[in-house]
């Protein structure tokens, strides 16, 4: 599936939910699907901070691929990270450079994106795509 | 004439007419009718406040202070008539002991600054306490570093309470100031400061009150009480934000050197030698934030009418109405356990992040806060990356408590 293809099936999921908590319960069962970050990466360097809820992110890049592990200390956000993760994992540098992140506002969750919430989403995403970028600037070399 | 039963009914507060001075209270969250529990990090305004500001914008916007003409002195009056209400809330002997601030950081600040530039020597040391606002806190590191000085710290109990004989045995000769909150914006604990300050006193050490979580909630009379410096907020007191106060003693005001260089706090101005203002003056650099102080005032107004004594009752009373039921959530514990509080109660529920529940109450329509509420050294004695904060004003309602009560447990199913 391409990056929009399965964010367009993750839109499509929420949209059996008119209730806000059983929206949320879903979000924290799609936590449990995160592909969690090795000890190893779990260290500050690798910690998103945000005032809220702390994010660890790692990248894998294999043959031309990249794909995400990460952990979250709180579930809501664990969840939103899995879908993150979920959607940009297993694409090329490029791929994931260049996709738009459109999901997160269509399921109603667009004030995790705001600058101002810190909860680590939003620079959960610009780290991703930095890695992207990292690694896309590589394989031009 | 008044029947006894009609004078206690109009002392009592009326808590429909109450809710209806605050047209915000009507407002609808994802469809939920608003319970706002986050009075500790700001106030809603009442009507009466925001009208005072209109005004001053549509009828007598003007500097203060300069022209001679109509429009500057209505503004000036009505500006200066403000510092003597504040004055009169806190019974400060001289006027030009309140100063105006853009709020309780920047007060503080300004004695960091001044009072550090003043008498601050190598070897000196400035104490306060465990469970200090990072904004009584890091303009003494600043200072402190920037003089040569030490920051040290009153240890807590678990409880959440200050350990009184770890201070006294603190207060030696290197002590030239303790900065200590009246109340804690994170604990809700009522800290005992009348005794601090006699402590320190007797040694001839001044004290400075972070007053931002007491000054809306506990009448204070800085005569009796006898601190050497109180700072706060404006937009804590239902008041506009942007606005606070320093109360500072007239002998330290007036040895102390000016914060900021500008307009209004200068006598004279050559290149060679300028000659500073005169108090309250000389500590107002700059064009002030006129409307908000007159918001302040209007604030002010607004509680006295109500009477501080009825607010802090029926406050009590919600706390411990709150302090009962939320005692019925499984797995709930508080981060602050002190005999006396004020205002805020914090609490965690089993292991769950305090995000997690904080998102789950706003989707509720329920308003609290959540994190480290810029008390880190705080959280990190407790252990805690944070906790729930619920703190209340005298509008709320037990309806209101039980309701996030009820948010609580569902938070907390859904987060099983």
């Amino acid at each position: 599936m391409t990056i929009k293809e399965k964010q367009d099936e993750i839109i499509a999921d929420f949209e059996l939910f008119d209730d806000w908590m059983d929206k949320y319960e879903y979000i924290i069962q799609l936590g449990k699907d995160l592909p969690i970050i090795d000890d190893e990466y779990k260290k500050e360097e690798n910690l998103i901070k945000g005032c809220q809820s702390r994010v660890w992110l790692h990248a894998d890049y294999i043959e031309g691929i990249l794909n995400f592990t990460a952990d979250s200390d709180a579930v809501i956000t664990k969840g939103l990270v899995s879908m993150v993760v979920q959607v940009l994992s297993g694409h090329t540098p490029k791929q994931i450079a260049d996709a738009e992140i459109y999901f997160v506002e269509a399921i109603g969750l667009s004030s995790h994106l705001s600058p101002t919430r810190s909860n680590g989403l939003l620079s959960m995403l610009k780290q991703m795509k930095m890695y992207s970028v990292a690694y896309l600037s590589k394989t031009l070399q | 004439m008044f029947s006894d039963n009609e004078i206690i009914t109009k002392s009592a507060i009326d808590i429909d007419k109450v809710r209806s001075d605050f047209p915000i209270l009507q407002t609808l969250v994802y469809g939920k009718p608003l319970v706002y529990f986050d009075n500790a990090a700001t106030t809603q305004k009442p009507a009466a406040v925001v009208k005072a500001m209109d005004d001053y914008y549509y009828g007598y916007n003007s500097n203060v202070h300069r022209g001679v003409h109509h429009l500057s002195q209505i503004a000036t009056d009505a500006f200066e008539l403000v510092r003597r209400k504040v004055q009169k809330y806190i019974n400060a002997e001289h006027e030009h002991e309140v100063i105006y601030t853009k709020g309780t950081t920047e007060s503080i600040n300004l004695v960091a600054s001044s009072f550090g530039k003043r008498y601050i020597k190598p070897g000196d040391s400035i104490i306060i306490s465990a469970m200090e606002h990072h904004s009584n806190i890091i303009p003494w590191q600043i200072m402190c570093e920037d003089r040569g000085a030490t920051l040290r710290v009153i240890p807590i109990s678990q409880s959440g309470e200050l350990l009184m004989d770890a201070f006294e045995e603190m207060l030696d000769e290197t002590v030239k100031l303790v900065s200590v909150t009246y109340v804690s914006n994170t604990l809700g604990t009522v800290n005992p400061v009348k005794q601090i300050i006699e402590k320190a006193h007797a040694q001839n050490i001044p004290v400075m009150l972070d007053a931002a979580q007491a000054i809306q909630h506990i009448g204070i009379d800085v005569q009796d009480l006898d601190p050497d410096f109180m700072a706060f907020s404006s937009h804590k007191i239902y008041g506009p934000t942007g606005m606070g106060i320093l109360y500072g003693k007239e002998k330290f005001l007036n040895e102390m050197p000016p914060y900021q260089g500008g307009g209004e706090m200068i006598k004279t101005v050559s290149f060679e030698k300028s000659t500073y203002n005169v108090l309250p003056f000389k500590f107002e650099a700059g064009t002030p934030n006129i409307a908000d102080v007159i918001g302040l005032g209007a604030a002010i107004d607004y509680i006295n009418d109500i009477g501080l004594d009825q607010i802090r009752e029926r406050e009590q009373h919600l706390i411990e109405y709150a302090l009962k039921q939320l005692k019925t959530i499984d797995g709930l514990r508080f981060i602050g356990e002190a005999e006396e509080r004020a205002a805020s109660i914090s609490f965690l529920i089993g292991n769950h992040h305090p995000f997690d529940v904080g998102e789950l109450l706003d989707k509720q329509g329920i308003a609290v806060r959540t994190g480290h509420h810029c008390t880190e050294p705080l959280m990190n004695f407790f252990k805690i990356p944070g906790t729930v904060r619920a703190s209340f004003a005298f509008y709320n309602t037990e309806e209101e408590v039980d309701k996030l009560v009820a948010g609580l447990k569902k938070a907390a199913m859904v987060l099983a």
